[in-house]
């Protein structure tokens, strides 16, 4: 019973992890009174070249989150052979 | 020696992939890409961004084809070709979203304004629209594949609608977009990507590498896959 709450919280972890991060960035955006806040200034500045750093930083995240997902997937196949 | 040959036919594809990976990489970043006053340095996301759709369509469409396959053989080897292909499209499409969601959020959202006063005007783009109906879709096409027990009915019935699905994609994400005013590019004419105008020949260097490395990519991670369910299956079987 324990341990299943337990298998249950580490498979909620990551998105509870997603959530901070746009909680994050929420409050990033929030902080922008007047123009622009400093996250998006950041974002902004070199040309907008962050937005591309952003973009491969977020396909290269997603699919190793796929990939662990996948080997978890594959080592309780081989526990269970 | 013949073992040695038999690495390199079955990896040579990898390799392509990691080469090509690495090149849209290291050259996506340092090539040098006109000066576009609206887009700025953030057209290099047609190496990250576009590639996750081609590479989606590229994955949706080997779905389709075992889709057909089984339908013609009945071997169940093909329905399981046909799911993880399917799945494997659902995650690109799901970066392609993603990404396409950061992007807009430094081109055609307002900066005088926060970003959710923007979001009333972006989310009626036909294009995001489109996109996410023929991603829902896929999705159906999961739950449905996956409520029916029997197997036989499950292939039978998937394989069906997976062919309904893949038709449903030419409307919602390549023809009505494309008939509507839209920021995206590729509103009322032509496709932006493919289109020699639009992009420079630099960036058409990196750009077929880019498309061609993303989609074989998606193609190792779905054989991995596609491994694991028939290694699965034959264990339940055996």
């Amino acid at each position: 019973m324990e341990r299943k709450k337990i298998d249950r919280m580490k498979k909620i972890k990551p998105l509870l992890s997603l959530l901070v991060v746009l909680l994050f960035a929420a409050v990033a955006q929030a902080q922008n009174v007047a123009g622009e806040s400093s996250f998006g200034q950041t974002m902004r500045s070199n040309g907008r070249i962050y937005v591309v750093i952003a973009v491969m930083t977020t396909i290269l995240v997603g699919l190793f989150l796929y990939l662990i997902r996948l080997d978890k997937k594959v080592s309780k196949l081989e526990k269970e052979a | 020696m013949t073992r040695k040959k038999n690495m390199i036919s079955r990896w040579w594809w990898k390799i392509l992939c990691i080469v090509l990976l690495l090149f849209t990489f290291i050259k996506g970043l340092l090539v040098k890409v006109p000066n576009l006053p609206a887009l700025e340095e953030t057209s290099r996301n047609l190496f990250f961004h576009v590639a996750m759709w081609m590479s989606m369509m590229t994955l949706f469409t080997v779905s389709m084809v075992n889709a057909i396959r089984y339908l013609r053989t009945f071997n169940l080897k093909y329905d399981i070709y046909a799911r993880q292909y399917a799945v494997v499209g659902i995650v690109f499409g799901l970066l392609g979203y993603s990404t396409g969601a950061i992007w807009m959020s430094y081109t055609w959202a307002d900066p005088n304004n926060k970003l959710f006063q923007s979001f009333d005007a972006l989310a009626r783009e036909p294009k995001l629209i489109g996109a996410a109906i023929a991603l829902l879709i896929y999705f159906a096409y999961l739950v449905l594949r996956d409520s029916i027990h029997d197997m036989d009915k499950r292939a039978r019935v998937s394989a069906v609608y997976n062919i309904f699905a893949y038709a449903m994609l030419f409307p919602t994400i390549w023809i009505v977009p494309r008939l509507l005013p839209s920021l995206h590019p590729g509103g009322q004419g032509g496709n932006p990507a493919m289109n020699f105008n639009d992009v420079s020949p630099e960036m058409r260097i990196v750009e077929l590498p880019a498309f061609i490395g993303w989609t074989l990519l998606g193609v190792w991670i779905t054989t991995l896959k596609i491994r694991m369910s028939l290694w699965k299956e034959k264990r339940l079987t055996a």
